[in-house]
């Protein structure tokens, strides 16, 4: 952190010319920064907050991400606002679930990268570089994976040859898949998807999207007690990223409560959303 | 004695030829002018290049810029880069400092210049924006690591001196960024011999700007039709406005912790 302890100079790893990823540069000079950089003992099982259901859907023109806000320690819940949609730079988003202080972590690690990448090549990533470079971070992570504590994101960008947004999801070994329409991860995700499938129209408008997305984490918080619902007490919403031409931006609380009274309207006397 | 040894150069000797050594190389090459304006801090040099830069993005609220042999000031640009994102990603994005960064370059230009075969032949600024113009920080650093902590403007490379006597006369506090651009290009076009000015053109010039409104990574590079709107004098355009490229969308807040990434949004309410 500190250059050169011993004159201030910067030492000479910094001024070789080369890797543009902060990743490599941080495994070579202070490895025990990265989140996959710790040795853990082996066998006890940790229990340690978890994320839980991420929602992801393309529409025309781009693609919305949202998150619930609940983390769980097993039957508590460890956190009812935690974020686990973040914009990782001008055109993409990331959602996370799995082993919560890793998965953070990782996220960070990814937004430096993408950052460090842009200023040094002095041009934006591809979209599939960014997807491959978290898979490359995911696959790091392996060792932790085995001893629970997993991470598994969801990616979403947009890609600005084409104009479309795109999906990519992970499996805990880096496998980087793309997903076309939708997709969703996390415990909750069983309920989420059944309830995309049913839900989600080709090339709907944002508006659409976002209230897909908000339905589908409802339909996951009815049935998964690790999922959080809408809390309309704490006025707590889920978060929803939107990535689209214009760029990465979440959609102000404002515009959400709306959204989610009127599915709450919607499910009066009706709780399964039957059409 | 053996052919190959050399003669006995004294100490004062030795570095004088390197000081020379590395101001020649760094004359030869065109100017750059620093200058703080109402908003910000802008960067303005003759390049015509689109893809070799002289003047770049460090961090959040630090630019660098630099003249001499590119392949040297790439490597320490590089550098800062690396410096800066593992300070920042260490610890928060808020203790990445110019004052930092100025630091480690002085050490690292002052033990080249003494230890190598050769000094490096470069003369950079590392610049800081602040929240106010009282608090924007200007360091100059020289071939041999001196550092400078400069006011308002500074200019370098060839013909600096010129440049820097028309600044003395002419650069005030407040000036807006389309006052600020005309009057460093007129100085960079001026002939040091004090022949016939040259007319730069837009398509001839670098220049970027530190925005202290921006949020989060303040860099930004003026280009194309924005700068010769700035640089005409019956145009209105006297500043950069401010979500022209979508940048100010931005939904990252000045902080490493994802958590707190939209602080103004977030539905807390306990």
């Amino acid at each position: 952190m500190t250059p050169g302890a011993d004159s201030g100079r910067l030492p000479a790893a910094y001024l070789v010319p080369g890797s543009s990823s902060f990743t490599e540069f941080l495994s070579a000079q202070a490895p025990t920064l990265l989140p996959s950089g710790r040795p853990l003992p082996a066998g006890a099982a940790l229990d340690a907050p978890h994320g839980t259901t991420i929602v992801t859907l393309t529409y025309a023109g781009g693609v919305v991400m949202a998150g619930d806000r609940r983390a769980t320690m097993g039957n508590l819940i460890a956190n009812r606002d935690m974020e686990k949609v973040f914009a990782t730079d001008e055109y993409s988003l990331v959602g996370i679930a799995g082993t919560a202080g890793l998965a953070i972590e990782l996220v960070r690690l990814f937004q430096v990268e993408l950052e460090h990448y842009e200023k040094i090549e002095g041009t934006l990533m591809s979209l599939e570089g960014k997807a491959n470079r978290l898979a490359a971070m995911i696959r790091g992570n392996l060792a932790m994976a085995m001893q629970g504590l997993s991470v598994v994101p969801l990616f979403a960008g947009f890609d600005a040859d084409t104009g479309v947004g795109r999906i990519f999801s992970y499996d805990v070994t880096g496998g980087c898949y793309e997903e076309h329409d939708h997709h969703s991860v996390g415990s909750g995700s069983l309920f989420a998807r059944g309830s995309l499938k049913k839900l989600y129209r080709r090339g709907g408008t944002l508006d659409d999207a976002v209230r897909t997305a908000v339905e589908a984490l409802y339909d996951a918080a009815d049935d998964d007690s690790a999922t959080g619902g809408p809390d309309v007490g704490r006025r707590i919403w889920p978060t929803v990223g939107v990535v689209d031409d214009d760029g990465t931006r979440f959609v102000p609380d404002d515009e959400i409560a709306p959204v989610v009274d009127a599915i709450l309207a919607s499910r009066v006397g009706n709780p399964g959303g039957a059409r | 004695m053996t052919a190959g040894m050399p003669f006995y150069v004294s100490p004062e000797q030795l570095m004088k030829d390197r000081a020379d050594f590395a101001r020649k190389g760094i004359a030869r090459g065109r100017a750059i002018v620093v200058l703080a304006y109402d908003n910000g801090i802008a960067f303005i040099g003759e390049n015509p290049s689109r893809a070799l830069h002289k003047v770049s993005e460090i961090y959040d609220r630090i630019a660098f810029a630099a003249v001499g042999k590119y392949n040297e000031f790439e490597n320490l640009r590089v550098a800062g880069v690396r410096y800066a994102d593992l300070r920042g990603y260490s610890y928060d994005r808020s203790d990445v400092t110019a004052r930092g960064l100025a630091n480690a370059y002085a050490q690292t230009l002052g033990a080249v210049f003494t230890q190598e075969s050769k000094p490096y032949e470069v003369e950079i600024v590392v610049a800081e924006v602040g929240a106010t113009p009282d608090t924007d920080q200007v360091y100059r650093l020289t071939y041999d690591g001196s550092v400078a902590d400069e006011h308002g403007f500074v200019a370098m490379g060839g013909g600096a001196e010129q440049i820097e006597t028309g600044l003395k006369e002419q650069w005030r506090e407040g000036l807006n960024l389309s006052e600020a651009l005309v009057l460093a290009v007129g100085l960079l076009g001026a002939d040091p011999a004090g022949g016939q000015a040259r007319e730069l053109a837009p398509s001839q010039l670098e220049v970027a700007v530190l925005d202290r409104n921006r949020p989060r990574r303040t860099f930004r590079r003026i280009t194309g039709q924005l700068l010769e709107r700035l640089l005409s004098t019956d145009d209105p355009t006297l500043d950069a406005p401010p979500a022209d490229d979508g940048a100010d969308t931005s939904v990252r807040d000045a902080t490493t912790n994802p958590q707190t990434q939209r602080p103004a949004q977030d539905g807390r309410s306990e």
